[in-house]
Order: structure tokens, then sequence, then C-alpha cells
């Protein structure tokens, strides 16, 4: 089996990222930057309705707009309208002026008809249907692994609890969508996706095209978080414009229309019920779960987003019994987004494991460590409490003096991760010695590209600057989706394998026995005048994934106003094999970031008397900016023996409920529902009146 | 748009248009409201532009740029659908986010709530306008040095606001690098990175985040 280098030049070092002189320079052409010749700009009409049946779409009249090349409804003939923004109708024409023109002169004759958008109205006997034939809230059957019951009553401590969560919307800084370009010879789309070869699979079959004949290219894109797998309806309309105008067209999303259709995390309302013996051992535990995926996950292209969460969690607990129930709503459909369900699930089951500490007169961390079954996990909670000190921070809660109140909490996250085994990738060595290595993969902001330049130089004697790496085009040899924290674990030991291979092909062809480092140049010369070409595959043994995590926050909290300051978040990461400590570091902090984001301001609005998101702008859904970021310190575990392992999720997972646990920590009652804004402060303080939301 | 233009206002800003009615205001004693509404007609007679295309001359990074547009399209569109000039990005197209920020007279502003017609005779500086003869300014270096850009998206914005700051303000303050940073949204996370490379600008050192590494 196959190992990494235990000495390394590169790998667990530090490379720049590769293409960061092209990004801080505007030279990278992003999906929304191409213009193809004669291009034309596309737009989408959507629903302005939650539900309707549309009778009618007339597009006439957007025709006569001067610039107008071509009009298409989405669906022939009558259809059902499910959602606010729904797609219905997309233009393409010369200027993004005439489009705009054009859309409003679309006439939609439509029947409105009843529709509900809210958790806990849909789940009402009388609830308008959101799908005919069948009830809103899909309830799951309980699952029940030992003797529930028999076990509360068995537990010298048992905290119930109501912890809920919000709809979160991804928001990736480029919108979805691409330019797309279909003339006889096939399909050229450049996209902003997370998945070339998903895209393609996704055109062809929406198109009744040879997959062979569609070709899918993301040079650069501005960031995806689950949500950018899919062709998606505006990938379909614009090959269709293009089509009928016989032009390449741009379709690009507006910052509106991402809040509406293109994918978000599922609510949870968890009402769970979680019992310890009298020296903290778990013994029970009971979760009843119900949130909303829209009008269903992965209802709309794109796929993932289920309601239902892992409980508990990372703990084992002998007695469980656990219900899911999706609840319908008339909304946009959920999609996989960074960490799916887990998040949730952690602030759930860590808010519930603070509570029963506190119940318990023990010490949070103590808490875990008794009955955390990760061994990993549990040396970052060593390592973390240490590095954080914990032991002088955390004092009982409420007991911070004057109105701003200090608060410490934790929390732990576990991700499967790994490679994917069908990656496969080549190299390309000419003679004047460069070097270029090809895969169909791309970077979402990772750091992809540097990834490969980094093993490839380790595995060649080369630096990175010599790799010219190649990325983003179906027509480079398949790689995977950029999903899951499975990205780095499924190229870096196909770039191994590529360059191992390349190395002793070299080596066999020019007779120099080692070719690597300073006898690169004349090696590569002895080729003569065809380059060599060596394809290589992912391989067993140099991967793996189930990385765990832990995080540390402490949290000012100002009584008066509500307001709550995150001070500082310390991250306890095992990262298996590190391959670029610097890129890796970018990702810890946008995971905590993101956390941060969802722990304090994000959450999607609906309104249940138009049906309509009343924040579907960067003014209205908050995310954190410059001025909140607290001090995040970072604890890197390498554990190479593990080979590389993806951290995209795990970094996120925990930082929400440790937060929540710092905020508690600091006032001596529970905010429960994220996020923690100041009215729900000073709700649970007793200052203002408590918010609506109650457990049916 | 169409119609704000019959009104007459339509190429007024707000200020200039409560200006002329105050001055008017003034008069009113003396004067008829149809006379009023004469003066205002004719002051803004000369002023309106379009609906159709009309020519527009933009100085961006020093080069002319010659374009033929309706008065309704926006600088920031004007760049990046007229002109190769791509590096403003279109994050929300309503103010909200800064990917677009270019400098006007080496003042930072959003692109997209700018109209090309208004940035006429304006120095415009955008983010391919900072490095000289292919090299990267020092902000640039910096950012790369720190790895600040993760997709990318946001950078060019983060990048005009701090070299906005740096042109006014050569030493700033922590809080003065997240106050100049307070218009742009990075949703990757890369703000720790950017703080440290607008730190290294003014040579800051000490006490920040840390990582460690273990080898296990």
């Amino acid at each position: 089996m196959p190992s990494w280098p235990a000495e390394t030049k590169y790998i667990s070092h530090s490379t720049l990222r590769v293409d960061a002189p092209a990004k801080v320079s505007g030279r990278a052409r992003y999906s929304s930057d191409i213009q193809a010749e004669g291009w034309l700009y596309g737009m989408i009409l959507r629903s302005k309705w939650p539900a309707a049946r549309i009778a009618k779409i007339n597009l006439e009249n957007a025709l006569q707009i001067p610039g107008i090349k071509a009009a298409l409804a989405v669906k022939e003939g009558e259809s059902i309208v499910r959602f606010y923004g729904e797609e219905l109708a997309a233009v393409a024409g010369t200027t993004k002026q005439a489009c705009l023109d054009a859309l409003r002169a679309i006439e939609v004759e439509a029947k409105a008809l009843p529709f509900v958008v809210k958790e806990n109205d849909a789940r009402a006997e009388d609830a308008p249907r959101v799908w005919p034939n069948s009830a809103n809230a899909g309830e799951g059957k309980p699952k029940e692994q030992g003797s529930v019951d028999q076990a509360f009553s068995e537990c010298a401590a048992v905290i119930e609890g109501f912890y809920t969560t919000p709809v979160q919307l991804h928001h990736p800084m480029e919108t979805h969508g691409c330019t797309v370009s279909w003339t006889d010879e096939g399909v050229t789309a450049w996209a902003s996706t997370q998945g070339i070869s998903s895209v393609r699979d996704g055109l062809a079959g929406g198109l009744q095209l040879e997959q062979s004949k569609v070709r899918v290219i993301t040079e650069y894109m501005g960031g995806g978080f689950g949500s950018k797998f899919g062709a998606g309806v505006e990938g379909l309309m614009a090959a269709r414009l293009s089509r009928a105008a016989k032009a390449p067209v741009r379709l690009m999303l507006t910052r509106f229309d991402q809040a509406l259709a293109v994918g978000n995390r599922p609510s949870s309302f968890q009402k769970i019920k979680l019992g310890a013996k009298a020296d903290g051992t778990l013994h029970a535990f009971e979760l009843d779960n119900y949130g909303t995926a829209g009008i269903g996950g992965g209802s709309s292209e794109g796929g993932g987003g289920d309601v239902a969460i892992p409980a508990p969690y990372i703990y084992k607990v002998p007695n469980t019994r656990v219900k899911h129930t999706s609840v319908a709503v008339n909304a946009g459909s959920a999609r996989a987004f960074r960490a799916p369900s887990n998040p949730p699930a952690s602030f759930g089951m860590e808010s519930a494991m603070d509570d029963l500490a506190v119940k318990l007169g023990m010490d949070p961390v103590e808490l875990r460590l008794k009955n955390d079954p990760s061994a990993v996990r549990r040396r970052e909670y060593d390592l973390g409490a240490e590095r954080f000190g914990w032991k002088q921070k955390y004092q009982k809660p409420g007991s911070s003096a004057g109105p701003v109140k200090i608060g410490v909490g934790c929390a732990g996250a576990t991700w499967w991760g790994g490679g994917t085994k069908r990656t496969q990738g080549e190299a390309e060595i000419h003679p004047d010695g460069g070097i270029e290595v090809r895969l169909g993969v791309q970077d979402l902001g990772t750091g992809t590209r540097t990834v490969i330049a980094v093993v490839a130089a380790e595995i060649l004697g080369l630096k990175p600057e010599q790799i010219t790496v190649k990325i983003g085009d179906t027509h480079y040899p398949p790689g995977p989706g950029s999903g899951g924290s499975t990205t780095c674990p499924s190229i870096s030991p196909t770039v191994f394998d590529v360059c191992t291979q390349a190395l002793q092909q070299l080596q066999a062809q020019t007779g120099v026995p080692d070719a690597r480092g300073d006898n690169w140049p004349a090696a590569c010369k002895k080729l003569g005048t065809s380059p060599l070409v060596v394809h290589g595959q992912w391989q067993e043994g140099l991967s793996s994934g189930g990385a765990g995590g832990v995080q540390f926050a402490e949290a000012a909290v100002d009584t008066e106003t509500g307001q709550v300051t995150v001070n500082r978040i310390l991250c306890v990461q095992d990262c298996g094999l590190i391959v670029n400590q610097i890129t890796l570091e970018s990702q810890v902090n946008g995971g905590i970031i993101m956390g941060l984001g969802y722990a304090l301001y994000e959450e999607r609005v609906m309104d249940h008397l138009s049906g309509v998101v009343l924040n579907p702008n960067f003014e209205t859904y908050k995310l954190p900016g410059m001025a909140d970021i607290p001090q995040i310190d970072i604890v890197l575990l390498n554990m190479p023996e593990r080979g590389v392992i993806g951290v995209g999720e795990p970094v996120t997972i925990p930082t929400a409920a440790a937060i929540g646990n710092a905020v508690a920590n600091a006032l001596g009652v529970r905010v429960s529902s994220l996020p923690i804004t100041p009215a729900k402060v000073l709700a649970a303080l007793g200052k203002v009146p408590p918010p609506t939301a109650k457990p049916a | 748009m169409k119609d704000s233009n019959a009104d007459g206002f339509g190429v007024q800003s707000r200020r200039t248009f409560f200006k002329s009615v105050g001055t008017a205001a003034v008069t009113a004693a003396t004067a008829s409201a149809q006379s009023v509404a004469a003066e205002l007609e004719k002051a803004n007679a000369e002023k309106i532009v379009g609906p159709g295309t009309v020519p527009v001359t933009l100085e961006v990074n020093g080069v002319p740029l010659r374009l033929q547009l309706e008065p309704r399209v926006t600088l920031l569109d004007a760049l990046r659908n007229y002109s190769s000039l791509t590096g403003a990005k279109d994050g929300c197209d309503r103010a909200a986010c800064g990917a677009c920020t270019v400098l006007l007279d080496n003042v930072p502003v959003y692109s997209c709530q700018k109209l090309a017609i208004e940035a006429q005779g304006h120095a415009i500086t955008t983010v391919e306008g900072l490095a000289k003869n292919g090299e990267l300014s020092d902000l640039q270096k910096a950012f790369v040095e720190k790895d600040a850009s993760m997709c990318g998206y946001c950078t060019p914005g983060f990048v005009m606001s701090l070299t906005a700051l740096f042109k006014k303000n050569p030493h700033p303050t922590a809080a003065e690098i997240r106050h100049a940073c307070a218009g742009n949204i990075c949703r990757c996370g890369t703000q720790p990175h950017i703080m440290r490379a607008a730190l290294q600008m003014v040579g800051a050192t000490g006490a920040g985040p840390t990582t460690e590494v273990i080898h296990a």
C-alpha cells in the first residue's frame, strides 16, 4: 500500500494560494465574468405568488422589447407554482435593461391558491396542503433503542428543552448561474458550480443530449457551500435561450433570486429530554424533531437537505427514542449546506448537555469527557481547555458581575468525509521540463489548485510554482464534486498516484535513475519531441474520514441591550495529514465565521400573510461583518498516519452550539433558539415578552 | 425611467432638487406656483438625457473608455458588461455587499449605485488598475502573503476599500481598518486574514490570533 513521504518539503508546510495573485488583481475570470462572443444577457421571471395555478404565460409583449432575442416559459401549458420565487419564464436580450423591461412586459394569468409558510401553521389539521396528495407533516416513525421510559425513571438528573434553529441561506458571494452556448456541436456551459460533472450530467439529461456533447468549464467560481451541484433551472433555461437566440446567454441570478429558490439549510424544532446517572453517565435520551425543507429537500435541482438530524449526535446513550417530522411549506426547497444536518444536531444536543451539566452541578467539559466516546475528541477537550483557560474562566452560570456578562461554552463535532474512489487525473510532462497536472475538479475557494500543486511538487521534487494546474473542465479526467469535505482526500491521493507513475515512466523511458529535483530538466529533455502523458487514480491508504474537532467560545452579553459579542473562539481540530497549512487555516476561520453567523444573525424570515421571503438581501439577511469577528485561535492536530482528511465541514459544526452555551453561561438562563438576537436575549431575561414559538 | 424624465427630475440628484425647490420657495411669496414650475422646468430641461443610449466617456485606470449606454446603466454594469474590466464584482446590485467597490477620485464607492453617466469626469480606479507594470501593489501582495482570499469574489471590493483607506491614512489603527471594511461582506470567512494583511501594511505586530500545530 502506498504511503506519504515521512520527510516533506511542501506537504504540511505553507504554500501561498497559487491563484491568489489572479484573485487580488481582478485577472481571475469567474463564471459570471465570461464574455463569450456575441453573448446575451439572461434573466428569470419568478412567481410573485407563494402558490398559484398558472393558466397562461404571454410572452408576446416581451418579445417586442427592442434588444430581446428570446423569451421562453419554463413549463408549457398549465402548471402549479408552490413557492414565492419559483421560476416561470426567462428572457435573453442584448442588455440587462432590455431584459428588465421584458420581465415587466410578460403577462401571467394565474389563480392564487391557499398557502402556508410557517412550520407550526403547516402542521395544523386544516392547513392548506403544499402537495395535494400528502399531509404537510410527514410524521416519521419513532426509533427506539433500549427502554427509554424506564431509563428516565432510573436517572438522577433529567432535563427537558426545546431548541430551535432557523432556515439558513447559503448566499455565496457569486450567485448561481452560468453562460451557456448551445450550437450544432453541442453545449458549452461556463457554470458557477461545485460539481462540473454533475452539471454536465444535469444539462445533458434536461436537454436530452448525449453527455459527450456537453462541456462544463469552471475556472473560477465564487463559493457554493453545498448549493451549487446541479445545473439548476437557470442553467437549463440559459441553454434553451441560447438555442432559441442562436447566441451564448449569460444568466446569473440576482441576490434577490438567490434567497428564494436555490437552496437553504432546513429549520429544526427539537424537543429534547436527556437524563444521566448521578456520576454524569448519560442514560436516556429522547428527541422529537420537526423542521422544514420548504417544498421538500432536494425538490429543486441540487439534492440534499433532509430534515432528519443525527441524534444524540456524538454521544452514546444506551436508551434512545428519536422521531423526525419533515414539514412541507410553500418555500424554496432545501439543499445540502456545509455539514448538512450537523450544525442543528450539535446545537440541540450540546445545549442539552450544558443544561444537564448545570442540573448535575458538573463542569460541562467534565461531563463531555465522561461521555464522549471519541478518544481524539477527549484529547482535544483536554488540549483546548488548557489553552483556552477553561478552569479559570468557567464560573457558575449567571455569576458574572455587571451589566455586560461574560460566559464560556464548548461543543464538539464529527464528520465522515473521506475520498471519492473514482477520482482520476493525468500529468503531461514536456521535453522543456514543463509539467501540467489536470483533474476534472473545481476550486470553490478551498485551495484545490494549491493542494494539487503542493502534492505534485512534493512527489516530483519540484517547486509548487513549477506545476501548472489545470482544473475546472469536464474534458479533464473525472473528479469529484466539491462537497462533504471530500475534495482534499479525493485529489491528494490521486495526484500522488499520477505523479508517482509519471515519475516512474519518465525514469523508465529516459534511463535517468532519479528524475526528481535537479535531475528533472535533463530527464525531460531526453523525452525528445513528444510529451509524456500519464494517467493515475485515487489510491487506498492515503486518506480517510471521520474527523472530530471541538471548539470553545467566550461571549460577552449586554443585559441591557441584549447584544451578544463573541470575544474569542478556540478551535482544536484533528486534520489527518495536513496538506497545506495556510489554506487550511483559512478553511478553519471560514467555518467558524459561518457558524458565528448561524449563532447570532442568520435566518430566512417568511411572512405568513403574504407568503414572501421578507429578507431576501444582505441589508436584512445579516452576515458577520469585519467588526463582528472574534479572535480565532487554532490548534491543529497533524496526524499523518490517518492520511488526508477534509475539514471544511467539521470546523463549522460546533461553533453555534459553543456560542449558545457561552451565552447561557453568561446569563444563567438559556436562549434556546438560533439566531441569538438581542430580542431573544432580553426575552430570556424577562425584560420583553417571550417569542411565540412553542412545541405543539 | 421614462416617467421620471418626463417630470424633469430624472437626472437631478435629490440634493440639487431640494435645493432648487428651496430657492423657489423663497420667491414663492411673490411668484405664482405656475411660474415656479416653469422655472424648474427651464433649469432642468438641458440636463435631460435618455431614455435612448447616449455617448458616455469614462476615465478608467487612466484610460478613456468610450461607450454608448442607456442613462440608466450603472457604472458596475458599464464595466462588467460593456468592457472587459470584470474585476469589480456583482454581489448584490444594491449597495449591501461591497464586491463592486471602485475608487472615484480615490474615494471608495459602490459602483452598482452610481450611474455610468454620473461617473464621467471622475478618475475611476478598478482593481485592475492597482498593479503597475504587472507588479502587484503592496496591499495586493499582503493579501497574497496572508492568504486573504478564498473564493476571491469579494476580494476586489476589500482590496479597493483598503486601498482607499491607505491612500487617505497610511497608518490606520485596527479599528480604522475594520471601519474601512464595514461596507464589505465575505461569505468564505477571510476577514481574519484580511486583517492580518492590512496590519502587515502598518507593520503592526503583537497579540493576535494564533495557530499551533501539534504533531500527534
